[in-house]
């Protein structure tokens, strides 16, 4: 599949929601820990080696889990492969429960979620739709229950 | 670069639901022609195939830091998806109707992650002033801390707004996008062993009752 790695560098550089020094395994077997400069960038997590300034991959967030594994690791993983894990490990617990809780609102589609549940609080609360305002409302990807196109 | 391609392919084929989809003429990078493409938008991924039944997607474009404009081309209803970053490539769609492409500008305008953000981040301003102003009207005590956070259960991953019969089962609807892990910690939502549906309609009297106070103090 194509796809600009332009534009992923590009993104790669932008101002970071969180990035730190972690260790980090790879799923194939028999991969080690290795450091790791870990950068969330809106749904994408880029790795770079610590020295380098561009990245070696990213992970786009989407339709995955983050699982707390033992103490200090967490690791993602994605629905179609529930068994190939990516893992982390971290200095702390407090910045492993920090990252876990960062990873899980960095998809689109958490924020989707959330976008629909505020609306709709908002929307109980006044009986107006806040989207209104905006002139969006009528956008499908804001609207609740399943959307046919 | 290296990406987790085989879940981009997933998500791009999957059941979710996209947020436009649609045949578009996309321009050769090299060689001007035009080719006919199966487009599927989802997220900030727009996705594209060689037909609308294929099984793996020809590419796909990352919707961040870009702006949609129309553009002047050889073929009619054209659009360009342009990037901000040097030597980066612009891409020339073509639609099939004036109100196809008056509906991809719009909702590939709106497609990125940080646009998504500033309107949740609006609304959550806006609730939650909603809410500072209601506890500040009522002189009881409240007995439902719940109440006064902001983020009911959204660390979880999901929103608890369904009514469904018990937290624990939350319709599979929720599924596929990326719930958090059951071990996660305490729901905030769910103190104890109450049922779902019990405390929905505890919460329910009371906001019922707050509603109605907030709305006639605001004389909306």
């Amino acid at each position: 599949m194509r796809y600009s790695e332009r534009e992923l560098l590009s993104l790669s550089r932008q101002p970071a929601e969180k990035a730190a020094e972690i260790l980090m395994r790879a799923p194939k077997k028999g991969s080690v820990l290795k450091k790791r400069l870990v950068k969330l960038v809106v749904n994408f997590l880029f790795y770079f080696r610590t020295d380098e300034a561009e990245p070696i991959g990213a992970l786009l967030l989407e339709h995955c889990k983050i699982n707390k594994e033992e103490e200090n690791v967490f690791s993602i993983s994605f629905i179609e492969e529930p068994d190939r894990k990516y893992s982390f490990e971290c200095d702390t617990e407090e910045q492993c429960q920090e990252w876990i809780e960062a990873l899980r609102r960095a998809s689109y589609e958490f924020m989707r979620r959330s976008l629909i549940f505020y609306r709709n609080e908002i929307q109980k609360m006044t009986g107006k739709d806040p989207l209104e305002q905006y002139g969006i409302s009528e956008e499908a990807r804001f609207q609740l229950g399943t959307r046919k196109l | 670069m290296k990406l987790n391609e085989r879940s981009l392919v997933c998500y791009a084929t999957c059941d979710s639901p996209a947020d436009n989809a649609g045949f578009l003429s996309k321009k050769g990078e090299r060689n001007t022609a035009y080719h006919r493409r199966w487009f599927v938008l989802k997220g900030n991924m727009l996705f594209y195939f060689e037909e609308r039944e294929s099984r793996e997607p020809v590419g796909v474009i990352i919707l961040e830091g870009c702006t949609v404009e129309l553009c002047e081309a050889a073929e009619e209803f054209a659009f360009a998806i342009k990037f901000d970053c040097a030597k980066a490539r612009t891409y020339v769609l073509a639609a099939e109707s004036q109100a196809a492409m008056e509906s991809w500008v719009k909702s590939l305008s709106r497609a990125s992650f940080d646009y998504m953000r500033l309107v949740v981040k609006e609304l959550e301003k806006q609730l939650e002033e909603m809410q500072r102003g209601l506890a500040g009207s009522r002189s009881v005590q409240r007995r439902s801390p719940i109440y006064r956070k902001t983020k009911p259960a959204l660390c979880n991953g999901c929103a608890v707004w369904n009514n469904a019969p018990c937290v624990d089962t939350l319709p599979a609807g929720d599924g596929p996008g990326g719930l958090a892990d059951s071990g996660s910690g305490k729901p905030p939502v769910c103190p104890g062993t109450v049922c779902f549906s019990k405390l929905h309609d505890w919460y329910g009297r009371e906001i019922t009752e707050l509603r109605r106070e907030w709305q006639e103090s605001h004389k909306l």
